[in-house]
């Protein structure tokens, strides 16, 4: 007996290795989906658990179809879910934007400072990262609340005279997307600019190649996998952000993660929750297709 | 290196990492600050952390997050290893398209997303299976699918560029391939285990939105009490919360960095030694 399962370990030994993540994920991450693609042409009617199936049997005991499109309809005739995941989609550039052009320039200078500097660098840049999301959100929140740090500091100074109104602002959106997102841009940015070929820029300078030059012709071409591993790492989770608007942004910053959260805790529409969710997925699976593909390859070279 | 750094490219740096800690260390500031009003200072005073001592409610919260964030890690590290070292060791495998996808979309997927869907999945399941009611299992489940994918994400890296000739060498050496592998390999990616079960650790102590929508009546966790309170607005309590946290997150982690960084060394200055 126990031979026999020693065997059996020799022989598919590997899958020993490989189902059990293989089966949690697919379960726990991947089935999901299904559920909610199920529950999504549930019927109208029926708005609480137990769902419909979707496929039910006639007289004849033919299968057809029983699900219902109602909650696709419904998003498109209510303006909210259009209007705020165009919202959330343009927010989300933006902020995705700023954070490249602020990040960009941290990530270089990072990458040209001596190696012990740039350990200590990384571990500067990673910490944040690894202290509470949500708290941090709250420390952004209490420097600029109109009796916060930022505002008593600058009336103090005289440079105003009335506080200024930053919360609950599509600025404090902003600033807390590019607050909370911005080590996720410098990092991937940093990985590709550390291993650049300096020889390539030296031929480029011996070349006659100006500086700038240089750099527009040689270092930005070769960072553009930086750019878009960090643009991807930003730029998708900003999109379904919900604490941020939740906490930092008005009634005005309706973006789909907090129309969606309502969707579930306000109005219990679990069928136009789950239509509004898998719409949104299709929505980002380009960017997340992409995301996936400079992952992989990555992973190859 | 290139010491004629220009001046603006290092002025960039320090003001962004300056944009990343300042309100960190305001809030810490606050923490300490006799004053119940965010602007003013009222003097030094640990009343709030003395406060959020008393507050059964924020210690119920935070007991209940620790509890969830060690089942989760600890097992997210069991999984994600497994993931890893098949994505590495084998190159070829029904499946193993599908292995990849799955632990990198956790990564970019809108938490939101992943919330709902696994909501919906718990609530099926506990319609068709009568388990599992939601609660510290379901928290524990989800938690353990987005932390698996972070692990085996950074086990992977690790275990690429771990030396393969070794273990080949413990084999030509008689040993059989797990004994090589756990003697030898296993070893080698300690320190990526490290860190990938206090970063599974950290991410599932700060979870808000798939634990809101997971978790049931009786198992609120400590990020949504911090962040029913901070909705309400300003709760002097929360800066202490949070000075505790962060501070306590930061020690761990420059700690571990430190004593991975001189078992590196170690291991560098063993393998010139013996002239490998």
């Amino acid at each position: 007996m126990g031979g026999q399962l020693a065997k059996l370990v020799a022989r598919r030994g590997r899958w020993f290795i490989i189902l059990p993540p293989l089966v949690f994920l697919f379960l726990f991450f991947l089935i999901p989906f299904g559920f909610a693609l199920k529950i999504s042409f549930g019927e109208a009617a029926l708005r609480i658990p137990p769902f419909t199936d979707l496929f039910g049997r006639d007289a004849a005991g033919h299968l057809h179809w029983q699900g219902t499109w109602v909650s696709y309809r419904y998003l498109l005739t209510d303006d909210v879910y259009i209007v705020s995941v165009l919202y959330s989609l343009r927010t989300a550039l933006f902020a995705t934007l700023i954070c490249l052009l602020v990040g960009y320039p941290m990530a270089y200078a990072m990458s040209r400072a001596s190696k012990s500097t740039q350990n200590i660098l990384m571990m500067v840049i990673i910490l944040p990262f690894w202290t509470s999301f949500l708290l941090r959100v709250y420390a952004l929140e209490s420097l600029i609340r109109d009796n916060g740090l930022l505002n008593t500091a600058l009336l103090q100074l005289g440079v105003i005279d009335h506080p200024l109104r930053m919360m609950h602002t599509t600025f404090a959106i902003y600033l807390g997307i590019v607050y909370s997102y911005l080590p996720f841009m410098v990092l991937p940015l940093y990985a590709t600019l550390e291993k650049l070929d300096r020889s390539l820029l030296e031929a480029a300078s011996d070349l006659g190649s100006r500086p700038w030059r240089a750099f527009v012709d040689v270092t930005l071409p070769l960072s553009v996998p930086g750019i878009i591993a960090g643009s991807m790492l930003v730029f998708i989770p900003a999109v379904g952000e919900y604490v941020i608007p939740a906490l930092l942004g008005g009634p005005d910053n309706l973006m789909i993660g907090r129309v969606l959260w309502d969707e579930f805790f306000g109005n219990h529409d679990w069928p136009v929750a789950s239509a509004v969710a898998i719409a949104f997925l299709v929505l980002l699976a380009g960017p997340i297709a992409i995301h996936q593909y400079y992952r992989v390859r990555q992973e190859e070279y | 290196m290139d010491s004629r750094m220009p001046i603006s490219l290092v002025s960039v740096l320090c003001l962004g990492i300056a944009f990343l800690y300042v309100p960190i260390l305001i809030l810490i500031g606050y923490s300490f600050n006799a004053s119940a009003l965010g602007s003013v200072w009222g003097g030094f005073s640990t009343q709030w952390y003395a406060a959020l001592l008393e507050d059964a409610h924020i210690r119920k919260a935070a007991m209940l997050s620790l509890e969830i964030a060690f089942a989760s890690s600890t097992l997210a590290v069991l999984l994600g290893t497994l993931a890893s070292i098949a994505l590495v060791r084998f190159p070829i495998f029904r499946g193993r398209f599908l292995l990849a996808g799955m632990i990198n979309a956790p990564l970019v997927m809108p938490e939101i997303i992943t919330g709902i869907t696994q909501l919906l999945l718990f609530v099926s399941m506990l319609q068709l299976l009568g388990w599992p009611s939601r609660g510290v299992v379901t928290v524990i489940l989800s938690h353990v699918a987005f932390c698996t994918a972070y692990v085996a994400v950074t086990v992977q890296s690790r275990l690429q560029s771990a030396d393969m000739s070794l273990e080949e060498a413990a084999m030509d050496l008689g040993a059989t391939r797990p004994r090589a592998f756990l003697d030898v390999t296993l070893p080698l990616i300690a320190p990526a285990l490290l860190s990938s079960w206090l970063l599974s650790f950290t991410l599932s102590l700060d979870d808000l939105v798939i634990s809101s929508f997971v978790s049931g009546p009786r198992s609120s966790t400590l990020p949504m009490v911090i962040y029913s309170k901070v909705k309400l607005g300003v709760s002097p309590d929360i800066n202490a919360m949070a000075t505790l946290i962060i501070a306590g997150v930061g020690v761990c982690v420059i700690l571990a960095s430190v004593l991975m960084r001189r078992a590196e060394r170690l291991r560098e200055r063993e393998m010139q030694a013996a002239g490998i």
